[in-house]
């Protein structure tokens, strides 16, 4: 099993990774929006090591999900924040874990409802088995290849823990 | 057995939105903070979410409204629903249809949801009563009965500018009689904790049962204004009023208009509401609606967002079914 221990050491090899596509890329002066609630708690701790210059953006996608009328509404989150133009930017998108797919599309339909950006990079700490829209990390910490009772969670935000749990 | 309130399901969600009274402190809550990242949809670019989309909402008003039936309808559209307005005065009810019949053929056509105003009170409860069991009904004001929407929206304007309602003093100015939007703001009121809920009017305009309600009552508003928090002022609703309950408007302005030497006497950070359409240099001065403790203008924009929190938790609600099985 590869270690899920320190997530610490799972954002600095990101944040590496982040920077490399960037410089292929050619991409300069990228925004960052995370996904609430884990993915803003993973961007966090990626945006003081890029360095980046502009605020962090946060989504909050329920507006946005396939399945609202199977789980409803959740007041408790936070709104979505994007404290900058969109228009023709790039754009690093961060969540927690990348699992099925959905929260990611549901994320670019709401970002192409503030504008047009240039470009979406997707970035997440973990990409699990699962998939089942047409969605890939260009950057992530960890791959796990999980079976369907079992669970990976993020715990937060301070400290970041990674927690694996198993359903009956 | 006590009987169960029409406007929830079986898990105790809202179903239906009829009246604030008899409702819990936090679903009232849930209204409020969902409202709140509704907010934010109104200041973007694409000022829509797809939330609703495919559901059909049909804004039957039988009596006049511009704010509450275009609120109501840009609610709706902005989570990309499809609305239908019936303006009931040009329709087939006026050819003889009955009520009941225009609803079936309102069923007929899948609607999901209705909005109904109407000049009797309880006409919401009975649309709820009839209609078939997947459609929703929301009241958009009965009577002198109740306005919930108009007093949620009130609740999360005065949330924004007062975060804790339990150390609020607030005042309720003018007819209370025959005011649905008092009836629903005092429930709301209570039932956040608000601890001291003041009503203030002649009274000839102030129910007899208001102190049943909860309320303290003030026939002398220098008095009963001093040091609040909130000036709630209503419009005089010459409509509904029989027989002489009133002087004259000039004396009534004398008496219980808000001008800027009475506001003096509240907090000096209160703020002042009023639901709309205000009738100026009666119930208030023109230099206190358009003034800096003006809240008016905000509590119109709030409303969008609170009637998209509501309509989206009323149909978002997962079906009873689905989850039996």
């Amino acid at each position: 099993m590869t270690d899920i221990s320190n997530v610490n050491t799972l954002l600095d090899k990101m944040a590496e990774s982040i920077q490399s596509k960037c410089q292929t890329r050619q991409v300069s002066d990228p925004l960052m929006i995370g996904i609430h609630t884990g993915g803003v708690w993973v961007a966090n701790a990626l945006h003081p090591r890029l360095g980046l210059k502009e605020d962090l953006g946060t989504l909050n996608i329920s507006f946005y999900r396939d399945d609202f009328t199977r789980i409803g509404m959740h007041p408790q989150v936070e709104p979505s924040s994007l404290p900058f133009e969109v228009n023709d930017r790039h754009i690093i998108l961060v969540d927690d874990v990348l699992h099925t797919g959905r929260t990611i599309r549901a994320a670019l339909n709401e970002i192409f409802d503030y504008g047009r950006p240039a470009s979406v990079m997707l970035a997440a700490l973990v990409v699990r088995s699962g998939k089942e829209l047409p969605v890939c990390a260009d950057v992530m910490g960890i791959r796990l290849n999980l079976t369907e009772s079992q669970h990976i969670k993020l715990t937060g935000p301070d400290p970041l823990k990674l927690e694996l749990q198993e359903s009956k | 057995m006590k009987q169960r309130d029409i406007q929830l399901d079986s898990q105790g969600r809202l179903r239906h939105f009829l009246t604030i009274e008899g409702l819990k402190q936090q679903t009232l809550i849930d209204i409020l903070d969902t409202a709140e990242n509704f907010s934010t949809v109104g200041t973007r670019k694409v000022k829509k979410v797809p939330l609703l989309r495919g559901k059909t909402i049909a804004n039957l008003f039988f009596e006049a409204s511009t704010r509450t039936r275009t609120t109501f309808e840009l609610a709706a559209k902005r989570l990309s629903a499809d609305v239908l307005n019936i303006n009931i005065n040009t329709s087939s009810t006026t050819k003889g249809e009955s009520l009941l019949d225009m609803l079936r053929n309102l069923e007929a056509m899948h609607c999901d949801m209705f909005v109904v105003r109407h000049h009797s009170s309880g006409a919401a409860h009975f649309f709820a009563k009839h209609v078939a069991p997947h459609i929703s009904v929301i009241n958009g004001g009965d009577g002198s009965h109740a306005h919930p929407t108009q007093g949620m929206l009130d609740m999360f304007t005065i949330r924004r500018h007062k975060p804790d309602f339990t150390a609020l003093r607030v005042a309720v100015v003018g007819d209370i009689l025959h005011s649905r939007v008092a009836r629903s703001q005092i429930h709301a009121l209570n039932i956040l904790g608000v601890p001291e809920v003041r009503a203030i009017g002649p009274r000839t305009l102030i129910p007899a049962e208001a102190e049943s309600l909860g309320v303290h009552v003030y026939n002398d508003m220098k008095e009963g204004i001093r040091d609040v928090d909130v000036v709630i002022m209503l419009r005089l609703q010459r409509e509904r009023m029989q027989g002489a309950l009133l002087p004259s408007e000039n004396e009534y302005y004398r008496t219980y208009g808000l001008s800027p030497e009475k506001l003096a006497l509240a907090k000096p950070d209160a703020i002042v509401m009023h639901p709309g359409p205000i009738n100026r240099g009666v119930e208030m001065a023109s230099s206190v609606a358009d003034g800096p403790q003006s809240v008016i203008l905000e509590q119109v924009t709030n409303g969008i967002a609170v009637r998209m929190a509501i309509m989206s938790m009323v149909l978002g609600r997962p079906n009873e079914e689905q989850e039996a099985n």
